[in-house]
């Protein structure tokens, strides 16, 4: 490791340093409002050497041994997760002081877990993407449970098995690439791909070119799908988001979503490039998309708590994300930028982080007050607080792909390059789903409007919280109605992507 | 002793672990389980590693490159790294498993039902 490696890795050692000064901190100062503070001036620093990195674009961006690659794809996570944390921190300001004494650690575990997810961004080889996905799990499942409540603690011991066991999953795919390849280096193992391609060691007849490969691919994708929190491992996402504290809920639908695709694109473009692997990849994504839309709308739909029903919605939106993973894999050449696929997904992941991010910090203001998470509790919320009323509506509009909203646009990216890539069938199933979903997000806004309260108590939230709401959805109206400045960074992204 | 044998010993360890992690409801048996799927992981990963040696370490006289000898370890450092992770995922379970059992008396995961639906 020499001092380039090391200006490589900046961002993220500066996040990790800054979750260790937290603790610290945390253990000086009295008012423990200062710890939010000082964690939100402090995300400056990795946002600073992001920034960096971005505008210097240095030509050698291999480093740590060649695990490790410092490109604008990865460059374009950082700067979103570094986003999604200050917003989290700024609206959670208020509901950490249910934390009491471990306000500190409450933050320093989301730094911890903010640096895997920077980590498995950037991350080409297979070891290092575990152990960068295991720091990034690890510590959500602490602060799921950080209520230590009943339901929080269940959420969080249910989440830990879950994670335990698509880690293991994960493993053994990982394993067994290792093994037919010879290599845990992404780049080693597409020209051993390339190689068996040419020597016809692959046989056409064999789905993935061999059974061996099916085996580590399909195993390793599906531990991936914890993750994406999308089917088959979509069982903990609404016991999680109903138990965890809800800015935890957030940090986990955005972000670790955002890792999880960021990790998937990479393997699919660094990897498995080889246009027979990528092909049954696609369809391994197309079938897990059209299964994961209908699974969570059609189960959200009988929802009466919120924070669940966004669970559910959680894990409808992962389908639609992965009708753009699809589409990327499925078009020829392991995904020609052509189809619009990957400019599609890295879109949808920022608009979608805005969006959820508006809708969540709507709930937190809104909950905090009525201290109850059931829909039928947010009745006559328009007159109880016309703004959080109306900023939850917007997020609820764009998570529907209502226009002019960041939503419609993503999913109009995303559904034109699935029938660009000649998954048709995949963008009618993600359509129909779409309209069904107006069902239970309409549902929430009629409640908010029509229904009468029950109580008359205006509610107001405290100035981060509502700074933090106000940003995020102004972001998705401001984007929905002038997308080309975030399909522009998202290009830019995708092209560092496509260069090995 | 081949790569096929070692391989079949490892998908068995495997295949019992993952039943066992779906079929018991004592989450400390689940966890239990899951440590069984990662040390079969483990073996797979030696065995791979033990014999598919790159080429430069089975030729007379050896040939020993840096990259050679780092693609013959590989397997082996994979193992290190999930036998330590493992060691954290078991940590932080124990914990929670702990935090409810203080909260319910049974660490059973049928009867973590507070949540459903």
């Amino acid at each position: 490791m020499n001092s380039h490696d090391i200006y490589l890795i900046s961002p993220q050692i500066a996040m990790a340093v800054l979750a260790g000064l937290i603790v610290v901190i945390d253990l000086v100062v009295s008012d423990k409002r200062l710890v939010s503070a000082a964690a939100i001036l402090g995300l400056a620093a990795p946002l600073l050497f992001t920034l960096i990195l971005w505008f210097d674009a240095p030509d050698d961006n291999v480093g740590l041994f060649g695990a490790f690659v410092v490109d604008k794809f990865a460059l374009f996570f950082q700067i979103l997760f570094v986003g999604v944390a200050a917003m989290v921190f700024l609206a959670s300001t208020k509901y950490q002081e249910r934390f009491e004494g471990f306000r500190g650690e409450f933050v320093a575990l989301m730094l911890f877990s903010l640096t895997g997810m920077m980590l498995l961004a950037s991350a080409r080889e297979l070891i290092t993407m575990y152990v960068a996905l295991e720091l990034t799990s690890l510590p959500a499942a602490a602060l799921v449970a950080w209520l230590r409540d009943d339901r929080s603690s269940e959420a969080g011991l249910k989440f830990l098995l879950m994670s335990a066991l698509s880690s293991a999953l994960l493993l053994f795919g990982v394993v067994f690439i290792y093994g037919f390849t010879g290599s845990t280096f992404f780049s080693e193992i597409v020209t051993r791909i390339a190689d068996m391609q040419a020597t016809g060691v692959l046989s056409a007849d064999e789905p993935f070119g061999s059974y061996a490969l099916m085996f580590g691919v399909v195993l390793l994708m599906l531990g991936l799908a914890f993750k994406l929190s999308s089917v088959p491992s979509q069982m903990w996402v609404p016991d999680v988001y109903e138990g965890s504290p809800t800015p935890v809920a957030a940090f986990l639908s955005v972000a670790s979503k955002a890792a999880g695709f960021a990790i998937v694109l990479r393997l699919i473009y660094a990897a498995l490039p080889d246009p027979q692997v990528s092909m049954d990849t696609g369809n391994l994504f197309a079938v897990l998309a059209a299964v994961s839309m209908t699974v969570g709308n059609i189960a959200a739909i009988r929802q009466t708590n919120i924070k669940r029903l966004m669970g559910y919605s959680t894990i409808a939106q992962a389908g639609y994300i992965m009708v753009g993973v699809a589409a990327v894999a499925a078009s020829a050449e392991g995904g020609g930028s052509s189809s619009g696929g990957p400019q599609g997904v890295l879109f949808y992941l920022m608009g979608y982080g805005f969006t959820n991010l508006a809708v969540f910090f709507a709930i937190i203001a809104i909950t905090n007050r009525t201290g109850n998470d059931m829909i039928s509790s947010f009745a006559g919320m328009a007159k109880r607080s016309p703004l959080f009323a109306g900023l939850l509506t917007i997020g609820l509009l764009s998570l529907l792909g209502f226009p002019p909203t960041v939503g419609f646009m993503g999913k109009a990216f995303i559904f034109s390059s699935a029938v660009n890539s000649g998954l048709l069938w995949l963008a009618v199933v993600g359509m129909v789903n779409s309209a069904a979903s107006a069902f239970y997000y309409l549902r929430i806004v009629r409640t908010m409007y029509l229904d009468d309260a029950d109580d008359d108590k205006k509610i107001g939230g405290d100035i981060p919280l509502t700074l933090a709401t106000g940003l995020t959805a102004t972001g998705v109206v401001v984007l929905g109605v002038a997308p080309w400045f975030l399909l522009k960074f998202a290009e830019i992204a995708v092209e560092g992507l496509a260069i090995r | 002793m081949t790569l096929e044998n070692v391989l079949l010993v490892s998908s068995v360890l495997f295949a019992i672990g993952l039943y066992g992690a779906l079929a018991k409801s004592n989450a400390i048996m689940i966890l239990m389980s899951i440590e069984i799927m990662f040390n079969a992981v483990n073996i797979a990963a030696i065995a791979f590693s033990r014999f598919t040696v790159p080429a430069g370490l089975t030729d007379t006289p050896i040939t020993v490159t840096q990259q050679a000898v780092q693609r013959a370890l590989t397997g082996q450092m994979l193992s290190v790294f999930v036998i330590t992770a493992a060691a954290a995922e078991v940590a932080l379970g124990l914990a929670l498993v702990i935090v409810v059992y203080r909260q319910r008396g049974t660490v059973d995961v049928t009867d973590l039902t507070e949540m459903s639906g």
